[in-house]
């Protein structure tokens, strides 16, 4: 059993010390205020990335609406602490609970659809939920948005400042992940990757799939929520554009890019494309003299070779790798070798 | 009454911008098996490389096909480049493929014409019309029009022609129709060309009523997704019937209810159709393979 366990799952606590360390050295080498940002919005992004790729890695499910559950959470935080003086963590908590709420009655009718039409059924939902922010002025402020959301203070600490405030952030992402290996280990995880395998196999065995991955996407949800609202507390201001379905397509893209199979990789893939996106704005914007989002043109060219060329994202390099070193040792007699099983609906 | 038949035909105008798209849709997902998330781009394209045609002193007339011929040739080049490589990939490789492809194309246009929207003109000069008391634009009656006679020569062309027919048979049942000695991998880029034509066309039928901007794509091609999904993914008609019903429903709701939330019930009646027919609106339920 213990051979098992260990060719399922890979050791996670070597890759967790080293981002540890990575993320507890980082303010000392950067210093520019612009990077600094740029760290503190990768870590709340990572929080979303992290759960859509249990919904897309582990249950193989799809989803273009992510960000209608970010919208909900940050305008929960900001409406509940601007509009009624509710304290900050109360309402980051109440926002979780609601999402939670709403990404599960959603999801027992939604997760029934597959492939592309349940693709087309979550960008409803963030077409739905943006139009609504967009509409109920009285509450959200329409379209000019919303200011004014106080800045987060935890036991006396000040995460106004920046530096505290990326600590905070990255604790939460450590623990977010902490959680999801848990899960993803649990008996809830196996039932998870043999959907993504053969949903009809593992009905057969007498396990209600719906259930799991009605689960798994109000988890993901609740993620995309409380990043919501740490986005808002950092930001202080929020609009629904922000929450439309491009920022979805960007968190997609940011999990298959990086390598759906793997935690790591949901990571890997917000961190490469944010400073992909970052670098070629730069560089066009400054050196080239050109304006609006050009930088579009080498995005969307990336994301297609890409998938061709990489259709495992960008964590398979580090996979090709560690199968090389490891070529010499495992002889456990369990070959389980990951299966690509194509087709699927 | 007046104002029920003003919401009627602006309905069923947009409408069948929506039903060409749909058709494009329908086209590519049935021979190919691809969701093509950048069909909105190809008439983005069609619009804006008409008024390119326009501006550059040409008839209104020649410019159109042109413009359609340039799209497909773009829709033909996207299936050989970016298509063809993942044969067989699963769903969501393909969903992010052709949303790169989207956002690729949605770039270039930006690099190309700029943010600044361009207007094309109409093909008829354009005088309202009265039909029983309702203010019609011209350029509506002309888009029904030319709806009407596209659906006429695609039945003709998929019913009665030989490529239509192998088609069909690649959408079938791709591994007899190779036995066949059907080329599928050609039947893939035919698709996908035939496809852009037709996104184009719809692009430049609808420059005359709002004008053309780079990034008017993504949004009427994701209307096309879902008058496709309410015409039940396979047939012509279906898509024809759901394009001409998500029309009516944006035109009613903005008029009855409200602008602000046309979208909203739009999308809310696709999750309402999606949770008590997913198999369309106008089709008969069938099963899966396992």
């Amino acid at each position: 059993m213990k051979n098992a366990s260990k060719v399922l799952y890979p050791g996670r606590w070597k890759g967790l010390v080293i981002f540890i360390v990575l993320i507890a050295l980082l303010p000392i080498v950067v210093t520019t205020q612009y990077v600094f940002t740029l760290l503190i919005l990768l870590g709340i992004y990572s929080i979303i990335t992290i759960g859509l790729s249990l919904l897309i890695g582990y249950a193989g499910q799809i989803s273009i609406g992510h960000a209608a559950f970010y919208g909900i959470g940050a305008y929960m935080s900001a409406v509940l602490t601007t509009k009624f003086n509710m304290s900050a963590w109360l309402a980051i908590i109440l926002g979780m609970m609601t999402t939670f709420l709403i990404a599960y009655f959603v999801g027992v009718r939604v997760l029934k659809l597959k492939g592309h039409i349940l693709a087309l059924a979550t960008i409803a939902i963030n077409i739905i939920v943006y139009t609504i922010l967009n509409g109920w002025t009285e509450m959200t402020g329409g379209a000019l948005g919303l200011g004014g959301i106080p800045k987060l203070n935890f036991l006396g600490i000040d995460l106004g400042n920046q530096v505290n405030f990326y600590y905070f952030v990255w604790i939460i992402v450590t623990l977010v992940i902490i959680f999801s290996g848990n899960l993803i280990r649990s008996n809830v995880g196996r039932i998870l990757r043999s959907i993504h395998d053969s949903e009809t196999g593992i009905e057969a065995l007498g396990i209600q799939v719906s259930k799991y991955k009605v689960l798994i996407f109000a988890i993901s949800a609740t993620y995309a929520s409380l990043a919501g609202s740490l986005y808002a507390h950092y930001i202080q201001f929020i609009s629904p554009s922000t929450f439309n379905v491009p920022f979805s397509i960007l968190l997609l893209v940011m999990v298959m890019v990086g390598g759906v199979h793997s935690i790591w990789g949901a990571m890997i893939g917000t961190v490469a494309i944010t400073f992909l996106n970052e670098g070629i704005r730069y560089i066009s914007h400054n050196y080239l003299h050109v304006s609006g989002e050009v930088e579009i043109i080498v995005y969307g060219f990336v994301i297609v070779v890409m998938m061709i060329f990489m259709p495992n994202g960008i964590v398979s390099l580090f996979d090709r790798f560690q199968k090389r070193n490891k070529e010499h040792e495992s002889d456990s007699g369990l070959d389980l070798k990951p299966v690509d099983v194509k087709g699927g609906a | 009454m007046d104002l029920f038949m003003q919401y009627l035909i602006t309905g069923l105008t947009i409408g069948s911008v929506y039903a060409l798209l749909a058709v494009g849709f329908v086209t590519i997902y049935n021979v190919t098996g691809v969701l093509n998330l950048a069909q909105g781009e190809f008439a983005m394209l069609g619009a804006l490389i008409s008024v390119t045609f326009v501006q550059a002193g040409l008839s209104i007339y020649i410019s159109i096909p042109l413009a359609i011929v340039c799209t497909a040739l773009i829709g033909f080049l996207v299936e050989r480049l970016a298509i063809n490589p993942v044969k067989g990939a699963k769903p969501g490789i393909l969903i992010v493929i052709t949303l790169g492809v989207s956002i690729f194309l949605k770039g270039v246009a930006l690099l190309i014409w700029g943010t600044a929207p361009k207007s094309l003109p109409p093909l008829f000069e354009n005088k309202p019309v009265q039909i029983l008391g309702a203010v019609v634009n011209t350029q509506s009656l002309w888009i029904f029009l030319i709806l009407a006679i596209h659906l006429v020569a695609l039945y003709w062309f998929f019913d009665k022609t030989f490529l239509g027919s192998a088609l069909r048979a690649s959408e079938r049942n791709a591994h007899a129709a190779t036995l066949m000695g059907i080329n599928v991998k050609n039947m893939s880029a035919i698709a996908f060309s035939i496809a852009a034509a037709l996104g184009a066309l719809a692009g430049a039928m609808i420059a005359p009523l709002t004008d053309a901007t780079y990034d008017m794509g993504f949004f009427i091609g994701i209307k096309g997704f879902v008058a496709m999904v309410f015409g039940g993914m396979h047939s012509i008609q279906g898509a024809v019937a759901g394009g001409l019903l998500l029309g009516m429903i944006e035109a009613f709701s903005g008029g009855y209810v409200s602008t602000y939330y046309t979208d909203a019930i739009a999308f809310g009646f696709l999750l309402f159709v999606l949770f008590i027919r997913p198999q369309g609106l106008f089709t008969k339920a069938e099963g899966t393979h396992v």
